[in-house]
């Protein structure tokens, strides 16, 4: 089929992204960040708090961990609910051990559901932020923008009733955005978001509701990727944890603190047989000089 | 369509006539960073959707600007260390967007290649005007940004027409990395001048191990080792060539750069036996000295065929 003559047409060709919500820096030519602690690297352990539900419409997708058989995926939806029943408590328990706060981020269907667990997150001292209504609401464009602030605003309200604050943080579901998503989470107060994976420093982030910034949420070192998608045994994992800590250790000497993001989702990290290698890459990563576990809010506040 | 694209003839990697690089090297090595751009809202090709998702695809999409904010300096660090240039593989594009990376790489005297204008404009259903219009394109910027002719083509997101090969030839392109058929250069059957492939590599490209094969960062440079053990024994007999294809938003990580450095550190060790070098100069090596002896060995063995791509071709 023959293309049309526009399709040589670039309309966005310039100096830049082309986008207009940042504009290109490459990253040794930035002023160095500051952590809590005057630390030389932030550890930012991000726990996805997720709800899956049995009779997803798959739309615009299907939600990566969503369900696959057929109507009633018994097996897949309660595998899913073992990391927020078993799995969680393990990782829990692994923070308390090793003194680390992390960041829960939550889905409200998640808060709405089990607000027992969310006591338990912030009983233990850790950070909450959103992650979207749940797997099967997904942010993207074509979705009627009512709906996607309504999620938004659901999400938010949910949360704020179980844990008795309001989320400033957000990550949308399977990282999935429409054009204009950034614009209304600034709307709804969110002062930070993880859904970009442009850079391993925090970005400023232009909206139409003012600036937020992007933090920045690993993708490529996350649990779904390294033993999900690509099927890496764990030890495996718990090595290239271990060989980003050291560069991004070694790099901050010459360019100012860096953050090694670690995602893990309880349904995944949270089985027995992982907890242990979890443990061991933390433990690793936290062992580099001047490292200590940073929180999304402790990165904000220090970093300006 | 064709059932055979006849672009270049049968011949066998035994008793080849011998290929010595310059200064009797054994194995030509090049590295080819693969600068690109993808865009945020790219329009439609009927034949290859863009995005796995819908427009935006939030993350892929900001992974490959982490090539262009990040990874591309640190990729570039390690290549400036072990003494290699690179030959980029260039989304035209990047000229705009990015000329304080094009800089860079025009500083260290790196190649410029084309690999269209993004990497998210397909070359299928492409009018020949069309695909004239990207290698203009091609040749006309690099020439104002850079002051240098640009002599080699990879196809964007390697999509190709029938035409594709024959275009290159007529425009004074000195080689192609679509052809994956050998580990030595070979002339291309072009209706007139002169073509040659380059041997590039899906197999050891970062893009392909990490994700298609799912190999570990070490496990990588395990591999990247190994291909160059090899090819570099085989170039006793007759001079190979060996490619790394790389992508700033997937080897420059922070969990995999080191043991990528490690390989490259290896590979570069061995500089007695390898010519460290460019795509360019090894194209025109080959030209000069072993194009005509190609041909003669093809024909010697009776294994020329009629025709060129696309046309003439037995069955």
């Amino acid at each position: 089929m023959p293309l049309p003559d526009d399709y040589l047409v670039y309309p966005h060709r310039a100096k830049g992204p082309d986008h207009d919500r940042y504009d290109a820096s490459p990253y040794r030519e930035r002023p160095p960040i500051a952590l809590p602690g005057g630390a030389k690297l932030g550890v930012w352990v991000t726990v996805l708090v997720e709800f899956f539900p049995l009779n997803p419409s798959g739309k615009p997708f299907k939600a990566p961990g969503g369900m696959q058989t057929p109507y009633p995926d018994l097996r897949h939806y309660t595998t899913r609910d073992y990391g927020n029943r078993v799995g969680i408590y393990r990782i829990l328990k692994v923070l308390n051990d090793l003194g680390v706060k992390a960041n829960f981020a939550v889905q409200g269907a998640v808060a709405e559901r089990y607000p027992v667990l969310i006591r338990d997150i912030v009983g233990d001292g850790h950070e909450i932020c959103a992650n979207g209504w749940d797997t099967d609401s997904l942010h993207y464009t074509g979705l009627d923008p009512a709906v996607e602030r309504t999620y938004i605003a659901d999400t938010l309200n949910a949360i704020e009733a179980a844990s008795g604050a309001r989320p400033t943080g957000w990550i949308s579901p399977a990282r999935a955005e429409s054009f204009d998503t950034p614009d209304y989470l600034a709307e709804a107060g969110i002062a930070w978001f993880g859904d970009w994976a442009h850079d391993d420093l925090p970005t400023a982030f232009r909206t139409k509701s003012g600036t937020m910034t992007a933090l920045p949420l690993s993708n490529e070192l996350d649990d779904w990727q390294i033993l999900i998608e690509y099927k890496r045994p764990e030890e495996e994992w718990v090595l290239q944890v271990t060989d980003a800590a050291a560069l991004l250790r070694a790099e901050a000497d010459r360019f100012g603190p860096q953050i090694l993001s670690m995602v893990v989702r309880p349904y995944v990290t949270g089985q027995p047989y992982r907890i242990a290698p979890f443990k061991q890459s933390l433990k690793t990563a936290l062992a580099q000089p001047d490292a200590r576990a940073v929180t999304a809010d402790g990165i904000l506040g220090m970093a300006g | 369509m064709h059932r055979d694209p006849n672009l270049y003839d049968y011949w066998p990697y035994r008793d080849r006539p011998k290929i010595v690089w310059p200064g009797g090297k054994k194995l030509a090595f090049w590295v080819a960073p693969n600068i690109e751009f993808y865009e945020f809202d790219p329009p439609p090709n009927p034949s290859r959707k863009p995005w796995p998702r819908p427009n935006p695809d939030i993350v892929p999409y900001s992974l490959r600007d982490y090539g262009n904010r990040v990874g591309h300096w640190r990729l570039m660090e390690a290549m400036d260390e072990c003494g290699v240039r690179g030959s980029i593989s260039l989304s035209i594009a990047m000229l705009d967007h990015h000329p304080e990376i094009i800089e860079a790489c025009v500083a260290r005297d790196w190649e410029f290649f084309s690999h269209g204008v993004y990497n998210t404009r397909y070359s299928y259903g492409m009018s020949e005007e069309q695909e004239r219009a990207v290698l203009e394109d091609s040749i006309r910027s690099v020439e104002q940004a850079t002051g240098r002719r640009i002599r080699g083509y990879l196809a964007p997101a390697l999509t190709h027409t029938e035409k594709t090969m024959d275009l290159l030839a007529e425009y004074g392109f000195w080689y192609t990395c679509d052809l994956f058929q050998d580990d030595q250069p070979q002339p291309i059957k072009v209706k007139s001048g002169k073509l040659i492939s380059m041997p590039y590599s899906l197999e050891v490209n970062d893009t392909i191990t990490y994700g298609t094969y799912a190999m570990s960062p070490r496990a990588y440079a395990d591999a990247l080792m190994r291909h160059f053990d090899q090819l570099l024994a085989e170039g006793d007999e007759s001079g190979t060539v060996m490619c790394i294809p790389l992508h700033p938003y997937q080897v420059a990580h922070p969990h995999r750069l080191a043991p990528f450095r490690e390989a490259l550190r290896y590979i570069t060790g061995h500089r007695d036996d390898v010519w460290v070098t460019t795509a360019r100069e090894i194209a025109e090596f080959y030209n000069a000295n072993c194009y005509d002896q190609t041909l003669a060995d093809i024909e010697r063995r009776g294994l020329a065929r009629p025709g060129s791509g696309f046309s003439g071709a037995a069955a």
